[in-house]
């Protein structure tokens, strides 16, 4: 692999958490329970859009083979995408939601932390713009997770079996393999090892103040940034590409 | 036609309203980061920008408002540039788009320890309704003198 392959492969894994996080939270569009939910979960997935899109559009102009932010998004195969297995789970009930969120985001600060020191400008100079939303969205759905953690006995119950499910797919996120090492080497990108001590850190501190129990150490799923991913992806990407599947080239 | 100075770009930039909030021109919201105009070579003129947010749906709008603003004054070659560091905060709000907002009703960003203060009638003694409001910039407060609903731009 290649040093220009390597960094092509990294801003894909960036745009694709951002993207299929985005669409997920796009279909809770209208569904959320209150209001204020509802303008916070459309202005996070805007945020997260915007990144995507500004991933999306360096990683062509580093392929260099004329194709576009909407190819990447809408012309791509599953097994092509490269997002973590724990962005693309359902979104089950609120709580479930606003778990899978939390642990993503909680790495993703740091991860974009990092990230500000890359070698790469461009991609410093996106993640010094995205830490700026990604701060105010965990400030949001810290506080949420707190309130359900320790709210009533349904909503702590309920929460708690959030974490204990979603817990299997955080493995994912520190587990180096040839790009990440690539990324750190090269272009001083993240240590995922002392992320995932900060991280730990983070989780716990809510967690507690949160009244829930830390999950046991368990078997981690994994696979998803080398784009094996679970059986609901594809009909996540059936529905996201489906326009541009049918209507090749369909523009606003 | 003979090369325009960066300051004509800048007065006919001063008429380019931000879409979202058209009381503020993006020289008052502080986004546009440069203007240069290459005499050398045919008067071209490249005028570089900042997004807001990420996501910010007015950024597209913003640069064809550039292009066409532009383009009325006789300018044949404009380059848009998006620069995204520094990264724009509401810092670069200048202080009279922070005047402009307070006349159109929308409370100006103020550091996160300090009390937001009524557009209407400047008192202190305010709440926020929602942390989320009509757009990604803003959030919805009160004022619990005069009692009247108001738009706070966030302070990013």
């Amino acid at each position: 692999m290649s040093r220009n392959e390597a960094v092509i492969a990294y801003v894909l894994r960036l745009a694709d958490n951002a993207l299929i996080l985005a669409q997920r939270m796009i279909e809770l569009v209208t569904a959320k329970p209150e209001l204020e939910e509802e303008l916070a979960n459309a202005n996070f997935a805007l945020d997260f859009i915007g990144q995507a899109r500004m991933l999306y559009s360096y990683a062509a102009e580093l392929e260099g083979a004329g194709r576009s932010e909407d190819d990447f998004a809408f012309m791509r195969d599953g097994n092509e995408f490269r997002n973590l297995l724990l962005i693309e789970q359902p979104n089950g009930h609120f709580g479930d939601s606003i778990v899978r969120q939390y642990l993503f985001e909680a790495f993703y600060v740091h991860q974009l932390d990092a990230l500000t020191q890359c070698k790469d400008q461009r991609i410093a100079e996106i993640a010094a713009r995205a830490i700026k939303e990604v701060r105010y969205h965990l400030r949001h759905i810290s506080h949420w997770l707190i309130r359900l953690g320790d709210g009533t006995d349904e909503s702590h119950q309920r929460v708690q079996a959030s974490l204990d499910e979603l817990w299997r797919f955080t493995g994912e996120m520190f587990v180096s393999d040839e790009v990440d090492v690539a990324i750190r080497d090269n272009l001083a990108g993240p240590d995922l090892e002392a992320i995932a001590v900060l991280w730990k850190r983070d989780v716990e501190d809510v967690i507690a103040e949160a009244t829930l129990q830390l999950p046991e150490d368990q078997w981690m799923a994994r696979g998803g940034k080398q784009g094996q991913h679970s059986e609901h992806f594809g009909f996540l990407i059936a529905e996201m590409q489906f326009l541009q599947r049918s209507y090749a080239g369909a523009s606003w | 036609m003979a090369a325009v100075s960066r300051e004509q770009i800048y007065e006919w930039l001063a008429d380019v309203p931000d879409p979202e909030i058209p009381v503020l021109s993006i020289l008052d919201l502080g986004i546009v980061r440069d203007v240069s105009v290459d005499v050398s070579v045919d008067g071209g003129v490249t005028v570089s920008l900042s997004p807001t947010y990420s996501g910010c749906p007015a950024t597209e709008v913003i640069e064809s408002s550039v292009l066409a603003a532009l383009e009325k004054k006789g300018i044949e070659s404009i380059a848009i540039k998006r620069v995204l560091s520094p990264p724009w905060t509401t810092d670069w709000i200048s202080d009279e788009g922070r005047e402009k907002l307070r006349d159109y009703g929308i409370a100006p960003p103020v550091q996160a320890n300090r009390s937001v203060a009524c557009p209407q009638c400047e008192s202190l003694h305010t709440e926020r309704i929602s942390e989320f409001g009509s757009t990604p910039c803003k959030a919805a407060w009160r004022c619990r003198d005069c009692l009247e609903p108001f738009d706070y731009f966030k302070c990013l």
